[in-house]
């Protein structure tokens, strides 16, 4: 068993969290360039150099890329092999949270009863854990912003249903999603599993990295993920949503087997600041 | 204002009020209970957004616009009350639209998910109202030169067609 300190495991935390909310990933960075550079529409090329812009000066002076500094969503892989001393694995997380988010100066949007509302404060994280193989700890720290957040949507399909229903339900996310939810986007689809489970395969999408257009990955869900972004560039909804062809930077698509009853589908739709962290400890 | 067309894009120099979902809840609320608001609104423009803890030496931290629409079933009685203008990103209502045409109004967009770059327009952020609610208190901004582009004009036209 290999020993690791809870106190490593919130300092982590903390680091991940000013790194995700100052600093777009190099990826991301990339597809913005390239769109910027495919672009022809006077008004869309004007805001995808602003939202350039925005990345250098935010990662330069240590401002959050979006005011909107998320949801923090933690998926955290524990080697089976690790144990956790000193503190539990939940309050770790959580005060690594406080602690970067404070430090930050970002935004706290985090209210504590859904209902009542109330002040808004720094915590808690929704934590993903997943126990798998070795001795190590991942931990990855997604801020999700909630326009975007806001219009994702799952749908049970029959298990007969064609692949063009689907297509078709997946583009209508997108249309729905429109201008409110900071175009361009990042389509992360979760397709199988239960109804739960599609939707976090869906969230889970969006940390593999973007490659949109050259996107190689193979088989059928390869071709599926490369329609689905031509399609959704056909939309001309553009940057902002004042038009253009940059309205989707990639599509990621994420499987699990499902029961032979039923088909669900599940998209989670990511703001043009898709932003994450990670770290092995 | 009125000479404003949709599709515009200006420069704005000037006073800003941030209000988003609670403010606008607690707004209407007291106008509908016949209240005196804590800010004037006749002729001002409210923006839509909830900045970033302030960070040390800094007149703001990050602070774009947030979704327009979640304000939608509020935005026709504050222009009811003199409220000139609105920005923020994305669509608006049918109501919002008719009643921006009606009370001479303009709704317009800022840049989109850029809040460390807008933060170089800003020059004063001060608290006017609701301390409680946190990010979504209501702040004046002082702007100079802060990016706009016209969505909805006076006339009802909109650039989203």
């Amino acid at each position: 068993m290999r020993q690791i300190e809870a106190g490593k495991i919130k300092k982590a935390v903390a680091e991940l969290v000013l790194k995700a909310n100052y600093a777009l990933p190099v990826f991301i960075r990339r597809a913005l360039k390239s769109a910027y550079i495919r672009e022809t529409n006077k008004r869309a090329k004007k805001i995808l150099k602003a939202i350039i812009d925005n990345a250098a000066i935010a990662r330069n002076e240590k401002l959050a890329i979006c005011q909107d500094t998320g949801l923090p969503v933690v998926f955290v892989e524990i080697g089976q092999e690790a144990h956790i001393t000193g503190g539990s694995l939940t309050n770790a997380i959580n005060q690594g949270i406080g602690q970067g988010y404070r430090q930050g100066h970002l935004r706290n949007s985090i209210v504590r009863d859904p209902l009542l509302r109330g002040k808004p404060g720094f915590v808690p994280a929704v934590i993903h854990t997943e126990i798998t193989a070795g001795d190590k700890i991942k931990l990855t720290v997604l801020p999700k912003g909630f326009g975007c957040e806001n219009k994702s949507q799952v749908k049970m399909f029959k298990p007969t249903a064609s692949i063009s229903e689907i297509k078709k339900f997946i583009i209508e996310v997108v249309k729905n999603a429109g201008s409110d939810a900071c175009p361009p986007f990042i389509v992360g689809v979760g397709i199988g599993g239960t109804q739960d489970y599609a939707c976090l395969l869906a969230k889970k999408a969006l940390l593999k990295i973007v490659r949109g257009h050259r996107s190689r990955v193979t088989g059928h869900m390869g071709k599926l993920a490369r329609e689905l972004l031509r399609e959704i560039s056909r939309l001309n909804i553009g940057p902002m949503g004042l038009g253009g062809k940059t309205t989707c930077l990639g599509v990621n698509i994420e499987t699990y087997p499902t029961h032979i009853a039923g088909l669900p589908v599940a998209v989670n739709i990511s703001c043009h600041a898709l932003r994450s962290a990670a770290k092995i400890i | 204002m009125r000479y404003l067309k949709a599709g515009d894009e200006i420069l704005y120099t000037g006073k800003l009020y941030t209000a988003r979902d609670q403010a606008h809840k607690r707004l209407v609320e007291e106008i509908k209970r016949g209240k005196k608001l804590p800010l004037d609104l006749r002729g001002q423009i409210i923006y839509y957004c909830g900045p970033t803890l302030t960070p040390k030496g800094r007149v703001i931290g990050s602070c774009g616009p947030t979704t327009s629409s979640r304000m939608d079933e509020f935005t026709p009685l504050l222009l009811k009350a003199g409220l000139k203008g609105m920005l923020g990103k994305g669509i608006r209502s049918e109501d919002v639209m008719k009643a921006i045409k009606k009370y001479k109004a303009v709704y317009f967009l800022a840049y989109s998910g850029c809040g460390a770059l807008l933060t170089r327009y800003v020059s004063k952020k001060r608290l006017v109202a609701y301390a409680d609610l946190g990010p979504e208190a209501i702040y004046e901004l002082e702007v100079k030169d802060f990016p706009l582009i016209v969505a909805i004009d006076s006339k009802g036209r909109s650039i989203y067609g």
